[in-house]
């Protein structure tokens, strides 16, 4: 097996793809010669040539109105949005059109599209860059969100969302795709979208996070273990259709939730997590469901970004206090 | 770019001098005479009486749509008088396995295309089965976003394109839409990609309520595509001979892979920009009416086929009677119609051979009680 970064894994993933189905197309802003800004179609247009990996000129509005053309011609596109800050430019094409192709045709067109975007704090990026916007996405009915957080689950999450026949939005965090490496086998294999990983089991705190809070929350229960508490971390995978069975079985398990997320708290997803807990599980609590974000401000300059940024540290002390409720 | 050792011409003059570019292409005038003959596409009579066949059904389609919508039997609708040059006349030129990606005013189009009326009425209507196109006919159902149409029309001939098609993808939108960012991100996507695209601007002189003259400072709409570096053409709107040759012209070109047009054809629409309570009258004047009623598409096809012996009163009414006939029979199509449930429309939002998430299929179950009492 080879040892490989999530940007790698992202790019076997889908040299895969573009292997096993010619109807895959890859394509946005550089992705073609230059390999991506981040080199996650690195080798590809040469590999598969410039009809199946392409640049476009530069508008995401275009770029998803290509995706939904091309999807009405047989094609499986798997367009890039440079930044997922951009993607407010392609909005309509997302929400408004792909999200809605097969509802709005009575059943009778699809749009096997997936959105790759790179997004996620840390990296120091200018403005727009490094939102978490994937609320907004997982807000919108008849989208698929998925957010990988290792190499491992990027491949397979990866190719599953190719192969889904309804439009994926897949968020890549940029601080996760050189961080670390892992070993990801070369053959293809699929992880299915919607279904959670227990990253950690424990049997007195359940923490639920998503994309690089994983780590953070790792880290977290690892220290929390030094006192005694045995922490379950449980990573989402997909943040829409959430994996509701494992979530559900934890807490009954550990009656103690803390729910973490990069995004604000006005934004991301974990109200919806929290509301799904109290609907389905609340007298298996022992505490209020307390909820670990980032203010509630635009996302910061990058100066301030280090403290603005939820860490290990603010999920400790959250944590703490759902333990000791 | 190399500089030019000739006179300086300056940026005013060079828009001057693109803007007197842009005449008119007329072939039939008001009075239903070919005044461009090098033009005229010498269409067979057969060809001729289709074409006027089909631009007066259409006119009775709508003034129909237009009662049905009075006594409540028809939703959604957007009156189409007027612009029976630019709508049938260009897809006159098309080819059966030619994509539509249609307006909302633009289903005639599609019924001519072979969408079945009932469906044009279940659309009106507010039912999902409208919106069910037949597998054999290619087409969107109507895009109610300004402009969206035009970039999924990049997609859909670079798709042709990719799968080395002779094939057209078309698309329309009015002078309002041309204001859009997407208008262009179309035509200027279709044009680096050298797609075989058709974008039609079917410019009636008003966005619901808004003036042309609002919309741009550009003298034309058609010229917007030079700036894309695509063939652009104006077009008499009301001059179905013009429209045809036009388009006709564009999809040669486009499958012999010489890449889009943008045709802006010059019309009017006679009625209300739908029939949810716009009145006209507060932005037009019946001066204005009158003076595009005068260039009349029918009128002057009318003349023109009967000067050629192709038409006259007799045919006409064989068309009217047989357009409501087929106007009630699938009025009654639609009417059986079976109820529309919340449940048909959770099935159709996900692939239905994979599992519904499971908020919809809690939601499911709960809506299927609902309706079974």
């Amino acid at each position: 097996m080879a040892q490989m970064t999530m940007i790698q894994a992202i790019t076997d993933a889908l040299r895969t793809e573009l292997k096993n189905d010619e109807n895959v197309l890859v394509f946005g802003e550089d992705v073609g010669n230059n390999g991506g800004v981040f080199r996650a179609t690195e080798g590809l247009q040469k590999e598969f040539g410039e009809d199946r990996v392409f640049d476009t000129p530069l508008a995401e509005s275009g770029i998803g109105g290509l995706a939904v053309g091309l999807s009405l011609e047989g094609f499986r596109p798997v367009p890039e949005i440079q930044f997922f800050g951009f993607v407010y430019e392609v909005m309509d094409s997302i929400s408004g059109q792909l999200a809605r192709m097969r509802f709005r045709s009575g059943g009778k067109y699809s749009a096997p599209v997936t959105i790759r975007s790179p997004f996620g704090g840390g990296v120091h990026t200018p403005e727009m860059h490094a939102d978490s916007l994937e609320g907004l996405m997982a807000a919108q009915p008849g989208l698929k969100v998925v957010i990988p957080s290792s190499p491992y689950d990027a491949k397979g999450l990866l190719i599953s969302s190719i192969r889904d026949n309804d439009p994926v939005i897949f968020l890549e965090h940029m601080k996760l795709y050189r961080s670390f490496r892992q070993e990801v086998p070369e053959e293809e294999y699929t992880i299915p979208l919607g279904k959670a990983e227990v990253k950690r089991e424990g049997k007195d705190l359940t923490i639920i996070a998503y994309g690089a809070m994983v780590h953070e929350s790792l880290k977290a229960a690892e220290e929390l273990e030094k006192e005694n508490y045995s922490v379950e971390v449980i990573d989402l995978r997909t943040i829409q259709p959430l994996d509701i069975e494992t979530i559900i079985a934890s807490v009954e398990k550990t009656g103690r939730v803390v729910v973490v997320q990069e995004a604000q708290k006005q934004a991301g997803i974990a109200a919806n997590v929290v509301a799904e807990i109290n609907e389905r599980a609340i007298l298996s609590l022992e505490a209020p469901v307390l909820r670990v974000f980032a203010p509630d401000t635009i996302f910061p300059f990058s100066q301030a970004e280090t403290v603005w940024l939820p860490n290990a540290k603010d999920i400790i002390v959250t944590a703490k206090k759902v333990l000791t409720f | 770019m190399a500089a030019k050792n000739a006179k300086q011409v300056g940026p005013v003059e060079v828009l001057q001098a693109i803007e007197e570019k842009f005449e008119m292409l007329q072939i039939l005038n008001e009075e239903g005479e070919i005044v461009n003959k090098e033009a005229d596409p010498k269409l067979s009579d057969d060809e001729l009486t289709e074409l006027m066949s089909r631009m007066v059904y259409t006119r009775i389609l709508d003034q129909r749509s237009i009662s049905l919508n009075r006594q409540g039997r028809l939703g959604f609708y957007a009156p189409t008088a007027g612009q029976e040059a630019s709508q049938l006349a260009s897809h006159f030129a098309l080819e059966k396995e030619d994509f539509i990606l249609p307006g909302y005013r633009d289903v005639p189009q599609l019924i001519w295309h072979g969408l079945p009326l009932s469906q044009a009425f279940l659309f009106s209507r507010g039912h999902f089965m409208g919106n069910q196109i037949p597998e054999d006919v290619k087409v969107l159902p109507p895009q109610i976003i300004i402009g969206a149409q035009f970039i999924q029309a990049a997609g859909v001939a670079l798709g042709m394109q990719k799968r080395g098609k002779k094939s057209v993808a078309i698309t329309y939108t009015g002078d309002g839409g041309s204001s859009q960012g997407d208008f262009y991100e179309g035509i200027n996507f279709a044009g680096a990609f050298r797609s075989p695209a058709i974008f039609i601007v079917q410019n009636n002189q008003y966005a619901i309520s808004t003036p042309r003259e609002l919309q741009t400072a550009a003298k034309t709409i058609a010229q917007k595509g030079i700036a894309a570096g695509i063939p652009s053409i104006l077009v008499d709107g009301m001059d179905p001979l013009a429209v045809y040759v036009a388009t006709r012209d564009a999809r040669e070109r486009a499958v012999n892979g010489e890449g889009p047009t943008l045709i802006e054809t010059l019309c009017y629409r006679y009625g209300p920009h739908t029939m949810a309570g716009d009145d006209p009258t507060r932005y037009r004047t019946s001066d204005t009416d009158s003076e595009w009623e005068k260039k009349d598409p029918l009128v002057r096809f009318r003349a023109y086929l009967e000067a050629k012996g192709l038409w006259n009163e007799e045919k006409e009414n064989e068309v009217i009677e047989k357009a409501k006939e087929e106007i009630k029979a699938a009025i009654k199509i639609a009417d059986a119609a079976p109820k529309q449930k919340v449940t048909d429309l959770m099935e159709i939002m996900y692939d239905p051979n994979t599992e519904m998430p499971y908020n919809l299929k809690e939601q499911y179950e709960l809506y299927k009680e609902k309706e079974s009492k």
